[in-house]
C-alpha cells in the first residue's frame, strides 16, 4: 500500500488538475455559478426547519434559534457526503476513455470527485459562517474538534467513494443502489433531528457511522459540547477502515478496469 | 543508463469472451445457478481467448519498432500491456524510463473546457508537469495551427481541429519511450506531413518509439525493425522492409485461398519494362498482368483494376470494358488473360493494386483481390502530395512593386 500511496503522491499534479477540471466544468456552464454550492445546503436547511417546526408544534416546545443553527450546521457535511459519494460513483464510468487508454493511478478520479465536492463544501461553509454571525452561537474551546470531524468526514467520503466507483464499473446497478441509499439516507442520519429526540432507541441510529460525525458538528459549534467520544471513536474507526479497506479493494480491482468497461 | 528501453518476455494475455455479468441483478442468480450446475465450470475453458501468445521482443534505447498485423492480431493489447493499463496473464516486461502513450488523440479532452485549458489537462494526463506545459504552451499552440480558437471550448471544434490539438499536446511530451497507435492519421495532408516530421525529430532526439499502424508507408519511414503479429503470435520479427513485404504478401495469400468461386483471379503480376518488380520511380511505366480462370461457364465479364493509396482511398480505376474491349465469356476450365499498361504519375508512397472480375449489366462482382500487390514509388524530394505533376520551374525572381498600383488598391 505504501508503494501505491507513493505513486499517488507522484501523480498529485494530475489529481489537482482533474479536481480543477471537475470544479471548473461544474461552475462554468451553470447560470447559478457558485450558487450551486449553497443551493443544496439551503434546501436541506429549509426542509429541516419545516420538520423542526412541525416537531415543535407537536411537542408544544418553542422552536429555538439553536435548533435552526443545528440543522444548518449538520446539513453541510450531509450535502458534502451525498455529493461526494454520488460524483465518485460516476467518476470512473464517466472517464472511461482515460481509464482504458492511459496509465495512472485511477483512484485519482474518485478522490478528485471528493475534492471537488469539498470545494463546494468550503464555499457553502462561507455562507454558513455568515448565517452563524446572525445566529450568534458564540465561541468556545469545543470548536477545536472541527478539524477532527472534518478529517473523519473526508476519510469516510474517500472510502465509500473508492468502493462505489470501482463497484459501479463492474456492476451497472451499483449506481442505482447508491442513489437509493443517498436519497433515503437522510432519514437514518440525524440531520433534521437530533439523536436524543428518539430517546433510548436513538442509540441504534448512532450505529450509522455518519451520525456521530454529523452530530459532532452541531455539538461543538452550536452547543459548545465535546462530541460523544465513544461514538466518535467508533465513527473514526469505521472511516479509517473504509478508507484503507476501500483503497485496498480499489487497487486490487484496478488491473481489471480496462477489461471490465 | 541501461541499453534496453523496452523488453517483453514470453508474454501471454488471456481474455474471457462470451457473457459477462455486469450487474449485480444478473450476477447473483448466476452464482446460485452455478452451484447447481457443475458443467458450467467446463464451459468456462471454451470461453477463453488468447489475445497474445508468447510474445518476446526487445527495443534498444533510441531505436524504433513497428508493429503491424491485421485487425485483432493483438497490436493494441501489446500497447496496453506496455503502458500498464492491462496486466499480462503470464510473462514479464520491462520499461526503462518515462513512457508516454499516444494511444488516442484527445482522449483526455473535456468538451466544455477551452483549447488552452485542455492543453494543460491533457498534458498533465500524459505526464507533463505544469511548469513543463507553461514552457511549451506556445510551441504546442503554434504546432496545432489553431491559435485563433485556442480560447474556445473544444466542443465547438471540428473533428480535425480536435485531433490536431490532441496530437500537438502529445507530440510535445518528450518521454523516454513513446508508444504511438494510429494517431498519425489525423488532420489533412499538410498536418499529417507535419506529424511525420515531428515523429522524425522525436526519433532523432533519441526517443525510443513503438509504432503501431496500418499505414505501412509510415511504418517503413519511421521504423528500422518491425514485428508482424498474426492471431496473437509473432509471425515475423526483423527489418521493416522484409516484415512489411511479408505482411502484404500474407494478406494477399489469404485472399487467394478462397477457391470455391465460379470465376476467380488466379494471378496478378506487376512488371516493369524488364521483368517483375514492385519498386518504381515516379513516371515509370508498369504492366499489370491479370489471369482469370473459370470453374463454371460465365458470360459478359470484364476485368477491373484500381489503385488505392495507403489509406484505402481509390486514386485510379479502369477496366477492360472501359478501355474499349468487349465483355468476355468463359467456359469451364478456360482462362482469360489481359495486360494493362500504366504510367505511374503518383508521387512518393505505397499503392495497392486491386483487381476484380465484374459484370457490368447486372453489377455483380465475381471475385476481387484487394491489395493484390503493392507498388512502392520511390521518393523524389521535389514533390509532395498524392500525384506527381512533374513540375518545372520556368521563371523565378524578385522585383519591386510599382508604387502607384499599390496606392490604387486602397
Amino acid at each position: 500500500m505504501l508503494k501505491e500511496l507513493k505513486e499517488l503522491y507522484k501523480y498529485r499534479g494530475l489529481l489537482m488538475m482533474i479536481t480543477y477540471r471537475d470544479i471548473r466544468v461544474r461552475y462554468k456552464q451553470s447560470v447559478m455559478g457558485f450558487m450551486w454550492a449553497v443551493l443544496m445546503p439551503i434546501l436541506i436547511v429549509m426542509s429541516g426547519v419545516v420538520i423542526r417546526y412541525a416537531y415543535a408544534l407537536a411537542s408544544h416546545a418553542p422552536l429555538k434559534t439553536a435548533d435552526i443553527g443545528s440543522v444548518a450546521v449538520k446539513s453541510l457535511p450531509w450535502a458534502f457526503l451525498v455529493s461526494s459519494i454520488r460524483f465518485s460513483c460516476y467518476s470512473l464510468t464517466n472517464n472511461w476513455s482515460l481509464v482504458t487508454k492511459i496509465y495512472f493511478p485511477k483512484e485519482i478520479f474518485p478522490i478528485a470527485a471528493m475534492l471537488a465536492s469539498l470545494f463546494d463544501f468550503l464555499v457553502a461553509s462561507g455562507a454558513l459562517i455568515i448565517l452563524l454571525i446572525f445566529l450568534r452561537p458564540g465561541f468556545g474551546l469545543s470548536l477545536l474538534w472541527i478539524p477532527v470531524l472534518l478529517i473523519a468526514m473526508v476519510l469516510m467520503a474517500v472510502g465509500v467513494g473508492l468502493i462505489v466507483s470501482a463497484g459501479s464499473l463492474f456492476f451497472r446497478d451499483v449506481k442505482f443502489i447508491v442513489e437509493v441509499f443517498l436519497t433515503f439516507g437522510i432519514f437514518f442520519t440525524p440531520v433534521f433531528y437530533d439523536v436524543r429526540m428518539l430517546g433510548e432507541k436513538g442509540k441504534w441510529l448512532e450505529l450509522n457511522p455518519l451520525s456521530p460525525i454529523i452530530e459532532g458538528f452541531s455539538a461543538c459549534i452550536i452547543h459548545h459540547q465535546t462530541p460523544n467520544l465513544p461514538w466518535l471513536g467508533y465513527a473514526i474507526s469505521v472511516a479509517l477502515l473504509s478508507c484503507f479497506g476501500g483503497y485496498a479493494f480499489f487497487k486490487h480491482l484496478q488491473p481489471a478496469f480496462a477489461e471490465a468497461i | 543508463m541501461p541499453n534496453v528501453a523496452l523488453r517483453m518476455e514470453h508474454v501471454y494475455k488471456k481474455f474471457l469472451k462470451g457473457e459477462v455479468y455486469n450487474s449485480l441483478r444478473d450476477l447473483l442468480p448466476a452464482l446460485t445457478g452455478r452451484m447447481f450446475r457443475q458443467q458450467s465450470l467446463n464451459n468456462e475453458d471454451k470461453r477463453e481467448f488468447w489475445a497474445l501468445q508468447d510474445i518476446s521482443f526487445e527495443v534498444k534505447r533510441g531505436e524504433s519498432l513497428g508493429i503491424v498485423g491485421p485487425n485483432g492480431a493483438g497490436k493494441s493489447t501489446i500497447l496496453k500491456i506496455l503502458s500498464r493499463i492491462m496486466q499480462p496473464t503470464r510473462g514479464s516486461m520491462l520499461v526503462n524510463g518515462r513512457l508516454s502513450a499516444l494511444i488516442e488523440v484527445g482522449a483526455g479532452f473535456h468538451q466544455d473546457l477551452t483549447g488552452r485549458e485542455n492543453i494543460y489537462l491533457n498534458g498533465t494526463i500524459l505526464g507533463m508537469t505544469k511548469r513543463e506545459i507553461d514552457s511549451k504552451i506556445d510551441q504546442i499552440i503554434e504546432f496545432s495551427g489553431i491559435e485563433e480558437f485556442i480560447d474556445t471550448p473544444v466542443k465547438r471544434y471540428s473533428s480535425g481541429m480536435f485531433a490536431r490539438l490532441g496530437f500537438s499536446v502529445a507530440a510535445h511530451v518528450d518521454p523516454d519511450v513513446l508508444i504511438v497507435d494510429e494517431v498519425l492519421s489525423v488532420g489533412d495532408y499538410v498536418f499529417q506531413q507535419k506529424c511525420m516530421d515531428r515523429m522524425r525529430s522525436i526519433l532523432e532526439r533519441g526517443t525510443t518509439v513503438l509504432f503501431v499502424s496500418h499505414n505501412t508507408k509510415a511504418v517503413t519511414e519511421l521504423c528500422t525493425q518491425s514485428l508482424l503479429l498474426r492471431h496473437g503470435q509473432t509471425a515475423m520479427l526483423g527489418p521493416t522492409d522484409e516484415v512489411i513485404r511479408n505482411y502484404l504478401s500474407e494478406s494477399r495469400a489469404q485472399g487467394a485461398v478462397v477457391t470455391n468461386k465460379s470465376v476467380y483471379i488466379s494471378q496478378v503480376k506487376v512488371r516493369g519494362s524488364s521483368g517483375e518488380r514492385s519498386t518504381f520511380e515516379s513516371g515509370d511505366t508498369a504492366y499489370v498482368d491479370v489471369e482469370v480462370i473459370a470453374r463454371q461457364p460465365r458470360e459478359k465479364l470484364a476485368v477491373v483494376i484500381w489503385l488505392t493509396d495507403d489509406k484505402e482511398y481509390i486514386i485510379f480505376d479502369t477496366s477492360t470494358e472501359r478501355l474499349g474491349y468487349e465483355p468476355f465469356s468463359l467456359q469451364t476450365g478456360e482462362s482469360y488473360h489481359c495486360t494493362f499498361e500504366l504510367t505511374l504519375n503518383m508521387a512518393h508512397g505505397s499503392f495497392n493494386v486491386c483487381t476484380a472480375i465484374y459484370r457490368y449489366d447486372i453489377q455483380k462482382t465475381y471475385d476481387s483481390q484487394l491489395a493484390a500487390l503493392t507498388l512502392f514509388i520511390g521518393s523524389t524530394m521535389a514533390v509532395r502530395g498524392a500525384v506527381n505533376c512533374f513540375p518545372r520551374l520556368l521563371e523565378a525572381g524578385t522585383s519591386a512593386l510599382a508604387a502607384p498600383s499599390v496606392a490604387a488598391d486602397f
